[in-house]
């Protein structure tokens, strides 16, 4: 029996043991006489074998819910459940083992690889540790994971040190490192926006390719709208720590509902019909842009919708009240416009 | 050109194709290209390549050799006092006599020794203990840290010579032991603070958090993913601790707070200034041991000269 039947048939054994859930979980950070809101009352489940996006632009908070996730961070309320962890209150021991459960991709590849060692020292060292293999069964295993990311020859890549590989490379061998444990669930910050457009495709399809044959959930964090539309089976859109709008990746990035991802899909160039948009839609456009260009006022959030000072629809009970996600499980919004 | 037309990147067909076409343009055949060649060059290569640090390699083994051969090849016993006593550079007596009637170049090859093994075991001590203080302070942070910054700043406003004399005045017995002592008290809390600053930039890169992703221990990711990142800055560190531990021991000599029955060259320039030797021109006897010392010290700064271009390969000399 193969390695990846292996794995397949644990998890049938099991089957919806591993779901991620969030419940109202909030992380604020306290700085010098201000605090920072980087979520609010976050809600969401990864259901096993499901890619969901975290939408948003820097600072929407989606790399701080990775950090949440993951337990590099603990939220200031809320409750993080993986299984049977509790991942909020993990102490370092079981949070050591907890990784073996749940891995993370870097949005660097450049920094998240220690320039010292091999690329068969990187990945043999969590098969070791996670899940106890001896040398040789871990050489013999990595050799395998070498050549699911298409590290090959593999004679030829073991001995090399991250300086001599190129960055798709680089972030394949970051992805080898995550999956060796056989986690069943990898965060993936950003993995695709420090390298070169002509091997995002590349990596995007190695990570759904991964998820597919060991069925792995998988988070992925993009700014990227056209990436998240390809990878991902869900779609959350964050804003300043809030989730504005969620869905099936088809339906939020159809018909998108909340203004915040009307502006997230105007901002992505298309190169198909730039003459029909400029030439219908520029009016609407650039008194949307002018708007969403105005800097964000600070403190507003708390008090009303985190996105009425940029808002084009903007109504007076947006400024007072927090507006709470609607609609059905395929798609919902946190908007009074609807 | 035919690669243009490749419509999506990710076909792994296409781009052999592709590779293929171009094969003859970059005369390359199925073999992805190697961007480094040749070898490269190992730690001790790069420091030897470096000018300064290659003559500060060759000042040191000239010491270290005399401080092993030291007294075989010395030209009269150490303890042999029966020659004219104070007398200038002659034949028989290359850097003179001492007031007591000592062969100066003889205590000079016999000094080497004790300079050299104060220097460096002092130097190993210090570093020791300044890795153990700034690793934890830098790595495990918070009130940890805190303590231990605050017992650094302490020892680092502390004036270190007059601390140095004041405890070597309070310790009943000086022998070498005493002086690699008081010398490791005082010395630490340099390199003990570069050192937690550079743990707590390397601390917070991507990769220690992806060892901790991967299972390891902290004392793993200590010693085995950190450490070998700033070998070069430790051994700098080391050198510099060194160079500061010789100078140290020489001043503590000088002021008579060493042994001054043993022969060092510190205790060599505390009897020559006990000796009036530059009033009555015996210029040899305070100038050669003063010079060994100021060389011994120069070699191991330019070593450093080599050891900064390991660790920044911009300062590598071609």
């Amino acid at each position: 029996m193969s390695l990846r039947e292996q794995g397949l048939q644990n998890k049938q054994t099991a089957p919806g043991r591993y779901v991620l859930e969030l419940k109202d979980v909030s992380k604020v950070y306290e700085g010098r006489g201000h605090s920072t809101v980087a979520a609010y009352k976050v809600n969401f489940t990864v259901e096993p074998g499901k890619i969901v996006a975290l939408v948003g632009e820097s600072g929407s908070g989606k790399s701080t819910l990775a950090r949440l996730i993951t337990g590099i961070e603990k939220p200031t309320e809320g409750r993080i459940t993986f299984g049977e962890w509790h991942v909020e209150s993990l102490k370092s021991r079981q949070l050591r083992n907890y990784r073996k459960h749940v891995q993370m991709v870097f949005q660097d590849p450049f920094s998240a690889l220690n320039p010292q060692n091999t690329v068969l020292h990187s990945i043999m060292r969590p098969l070791r540790r996670h899940l106890r293999l001896s040398e040789a069964e871990a050489r013999e295993r990595a050799f395998s994971i070498m050549s699911t990311v298409r590290l090959t020859p593999v004679e030829q890549f073991m001995n090399k040190k991250p300086h001599q590989l190129s960055g798709g490379q680089r972030q394949r061998l970051v992805i080898a490192r995550a999956i060796a444990p056989e986690p069943e669930l990898i965060v993936a910050d950003e993995p695709v926006s420090m390298l070169d457009v002509s091997i995002r495709a590349d990596v995007l399809n190695l990570i759904d390719e991964i998820r597919r044959t060991r069925n792995m959930s998988v988070i992925y964090i993009t700014h990227d709208m056209l990436s998240a539309r390809v990878l991902a089976d869900e779609v959350i859109v964050l804003y300043r720590g809030h989730i504005v709008e969620r869905g099936t990746s088809d339906e939020v990035l159809r018909n998108p509902s909340h203004p915040y991802t009307e502006l997230l899909l105007e901002s992505v160039p298309n190169p198909f019909e730039p003459k029909v948009r400029t030439a219908s839609r520029a009016p609407e456009v650039s008194i949307t842009r002018k708007q969403a260009l105005v800097a964000p006022v600070k403190g507003a959030a708390g008090q009303g919708c985190p996105f009425a000072p940029r808002c084009p629809h903007v109504m007076d009970r947006c400024r007072t009240s927090i507006p709470s996600l609607t609609g059905d499980s395929r798609h919902q919004t946190a908007c009074f416009k609807n | 050109m035919t690669v243009e037309r490749t419509q999506d990147p990710s076909s792994y067909v296409e781009q052999q194709q592709a590779a293929t076409v171009l094969a003859p343009v970059y005369g390359q055949s199925d073999a992805p290209i190697d961007p480094f060649p040749t070898k490269e060059p190992n730690a001790f290569q790069v420091v030897w390549s470096n000018k300064k640090a290659r003559i500060g390699i060759i000042i040191l083994a000239v010491f270290v050799l005399m401080a092993i051969v030291g007294p075989w090849i010395a030209p009269y016993s150490l303890t042999d006092t029966h020659f004219p006593p104070g007398k200038g550079p002659s034949l028989a007596h290359w850097l003179g006599t001492t007031q007591s009637g000592q062969d100066v170049l003889t205590q000079l090859l016999n000094g080497a020794r004790v300079s050299i093994f104060v220097g460096f075991v002092s130097g190993a001590i210090v570093i020791c203990v300044a890795l153990v203080v700034g690793f934890v302070a830098g790595y495990f942070g918070g009130w940890v840290d805190d303590v231990l910054s605050l017992l650094m700043n302490v020892m680092l406003v502390l004036p270190g010579l007059p601390l140095m004399i004041l405890i070597a005045a309070y310790i009943p017995h000086h022998g070498i032991g005493e002086i690699i002592l008081v010398m490791s008290i005082t010395g630490w809390a340099f390199g003990g603070r570069t050192l937690r600053a550079q743990m707590l930039t390397l601390s917070r890169q991507d990769y220690v958090v992806s060892a901790k992703f991967a299972g390891e221990s902290s004392l793993w990711i200590i010693f085995r993913e950190i450490l070998p990142n700033m070998l070069s800055y430790i051994i700098a560190n080391f050198f510099g601790a060194v160079t500061g531990a010789i100078l140290a021991e020489a001043g503590l000599e000088f002021l008579g707070l060493g042994n001054p029955s043993i022969t060092s060259w510190g205790t060599m320039i505390y009897w020559a200034q006990n000796g009036d030797a530059l009033l009555d021109g015996q210029w040899a006897w305070i100038i050669a041991p003063g010079l060994c010392i100021a060389l011994l010290a120069a070699s191991l700064t330019l070593i450093n000269f080599g050891i900064d271009a390991v660790a920044n390969p911009r300062l590598q000399e071609d």
